[in-house]
């Protein structure tokens, strides 16, 4: 600032231990100091919490993958014994991770687009937009435990209202929903759909579709195009940055899949919703070995590091970025 | 027909709309009807919550099914609140919680991103650059050391692990959404201030966190839905059912829903129904900043 660089440079004695000070910092005047000095203040709760709850976590986290460890004692260094039990003895290790996959490989697309598909649709300047968007947005807005409780009333394979209606409508053996294990899976999927379509991917979609100019619109209605022509070339390649963002926030959300699965289905039926997220959650919390636990987290990390590493990666093949 | 004799067009001779005209009224149309079936979709099960809160048990599981009951039950929403389980208890923890998540978040989040969008120190912003890896990590990493820090202070089955580390900074996201906000504001603002000789901390508290109120109404309406509906600390830190939240205590409750041999899934929506409504009834009216909020860290993410 203009007005700190005239100030006085410190003087005599406390000239040394001033300068010193004001090199740690990374200030040149008095002034600077100080105004540093207080950066520091404003930022330490966050400074702390970073050394409390996120740095010194994550060197116990990383030490207690290579150690046994069940809260009471201290933890047994055993080398890579948890990362080589997680990689060829763990029996629901694999098939967790690919059910995973599975479900990230099913929710993505069908939320994301999902999401894409209602944001062109009120994005019609229609009437009562508003309203259609609070009305669409208010399954995100859910607590997810009520979420899942709900819908193991609505797909009650007996008395749910869904296979009430299946019936009425001529389907004479409506699927078991969460209850079978062949469809619980899909079942999931389907109720984190529903709850993820309308919300924040949806809005921010909306905001990048106002963000399209319509001079391109009008120059694809010059050239004839219709309406499903002006989503393919206008529509889509406009917002590819917006589909990244929304696919990466996607990806991290589903790998993470919990909640939903844990009160709906308690991983079952036999296994068939027990994703990675609940194999970590039983591991450390109900069988109390923090060290396998904290292995299994570090692989899930890896993985996610991984997938936005090849997003990241590949965006430059078909993410266009308007004036560069 | 006025409009008739005044267009160009010989074909609107013989139709009143013409194919074009008919071609955009019908895709409004259907444009509409799909909305309407969109609005079933998301509105119908929330719907049928409702209703099946203001049954009674035999309504609840006849055959054929009844889709409103005769004589709404209000009284469920009363009952629930007095049975076995302390329905009650896990609503007031809620909310104190979410109270106490907010409130930090807010303060901490916001002083932290004017330190950094508004001082010059080294390391600044390689501390902001950690601040933002910190979102890719998955929490899972973090969760075990933190339940057995938490466990060494004696912390397990108390409040404290779900509120208290919200007091150190907020997270990452608050911190980039506060902080984005105030490189928006005229750094003059700083400058007229600091001349008239107010102190740093008077020109964030009097001047520029007034200026901040749209984004901190939008900060608090993401941490209170996110607060509300936390389920994995909860049930990670709380044991016993006094201690619960809403969230630990619906599972609670979904898993043993005899109480005392009675069946009770009639009550067990009314509690739904109570979780999900003041969180609606908040967006309903703040959704103006929220969208804004989302919109802002979407863009500019």
């Amino acid at each position: 600032m203009a007005v700190a660089e005239t100030g006085a440079p410190a003087q005599g004695a406390t000239n040394g231990s001033a300068t010193l000070l004001a090199r740690i910092v990374g200030a040149q005047t008095p002034f600077q100091t100080k105004r540093a000095i207080w950066g520091y203040i404003y930022a330490a709760p966050w400074i702390l919490g970073l050394i409390i709850f996120w740095g010194g976590p994550i060197l116990a986290s990383f030490y207690f993958g290579f150690t046994e460890y069940a809260v009471i004692g201290s933890p047994k260094f055993t080398g890579l014994s948890n990362y080589i039990r997680a990689f060829s003895g763990d029996e629901l290790f694999w098939p967790s991770l690919g059910r995973t996959f599975t479900f990230a490989g099913l929710y993505i697309p069908f939320a994301v687009g999902g999401a894409l598909v209602l944001a062109v649709l009120l994005n019609q300047k229609l009437m009562g937009t508003t309203l259609f968007r609070t009305l669409f947005f208010v399954p995100h807005l859910i607590p997810a435990v009520a979420l899942a409780v709900v819908w193991t009333f609505l797909l009650a394979p007996r008395v749910g209202p869904v296979n009430e209606f299946l019936r009425a409508i001529g389907v004479s053996e409506p699927p078991g929903w969460l209850a079978s294990r062949d469809s619980a899976l899909a079942s999931v999927t389907m109720i984190n759909v529903w709850a993820a379509m309308g919300g924040n991917t949806m809005l921010i979609f909306l905001a990048g579709l106002q963000g399209v100019p319509q001079e391109l619109y009008d120059a694809a209605s010059i050239d004839g195009g219709g309406p499903l022509a002006k989503f393919r070339h206008v529509t889509l390649p406009m917002l590819t940055p917006t589909i990244f963002f929304n696919v990466v926030l996607a990806v991290i959300g589903a790998l993470k899949v919990f909640t939903t699965a844990w009160v709906a289905t308690q991983g079952g039926p036999s296994y068939a919703t027990w994703f990675f997220a609940l194999h970590i959650y039983f591991q450390a919390f109900q069988y109390f070995r923090l060290g396998y636990g904290s292995a299994l987290a570090w692989v899930l990390a890896a993985v996610l590091l991984f997938f936005t590493w090849v997003q990241v990666r590949y965006s430059r093949r078909w993410v266009h970025y308007e004036g560069s | 027909m006025a409009q008739t004799t005044l267009s160009q067009d010989p074909l609107s001779k013989q139709f009143p709309v013409s194919p074009r005209q008919a071609s955009h009224i019908l895709g409004r149309v259907l444009t509409y009807l799909i909305i309407f079936a969109l609005c079933v979709l998301f509105g119908y099960p929330l719907f049928w919550t409702a209703m099946s809160s203001l049954k009674t048990i035999p309504e609840m599981f006849s055959f054929p099914p009844i889709m409103i009951p005769s004589v709404p039950q209000w009284a469920n929403y009363w009952t629930v609140l007095n049975i076995d389980y302390p329905v009650g208890r896990w609503f007031s923890n809620s909310v104190l919680i979410v109270i106490l998540t907010s409130f930090g978040t807010l303060i901490t989040s916001s002083l932290v991103a004017y330190s950094f969008a508004r001082f010059q120190y080294r390391g600044r912003d390689v501390l902001f650059m950690i601040t933002l890896s910190t979102m890719m990590l998955p929490a899972q990493v973090t969760l075990i050391p933190q339940f057995v820090l938490f466990y060494k202070l004696g912390w397990v089955n108390t409040h404290l692990p779900l509120w208290v580390p919200h007091w150190f900074g907020g997270g990452a996201f608050a911190i980039f959404l506060m902080r984005q906000f105030f490189l928006t504001l005229p750094l003059d603002l700083d400058e007229a201030a600091l001349i008239d000789g107010a102190g740093y901390f008077r020109i964030f508290w009097s001047i520029l966190l007034p200026l901040c109120k749209p984004v901190l109404a939008t900060l608090a309406i993401i941490t209170i839905i996110a607060s509300w509906s936390d389920f994995l600390g909860p049930l990670i830190y709380l044991n016993t059912p006094e201690k619960f939240t809403v969230s630990v205590g619906l599972q609670f409750f979904n898993a043993v829903p005899e109480v005392g041999g009675e069946p009770m899934q009639h009550l067990l929506m009314a509690a739904c129904v109570m979780s999900m409504v003041p969180i609606i009834l908040m967006f309903f009216f703040g959704q103006r900043f929220f969208v804004q909020g989302i919109v802002m860290s979407g863009i500019k993410g």
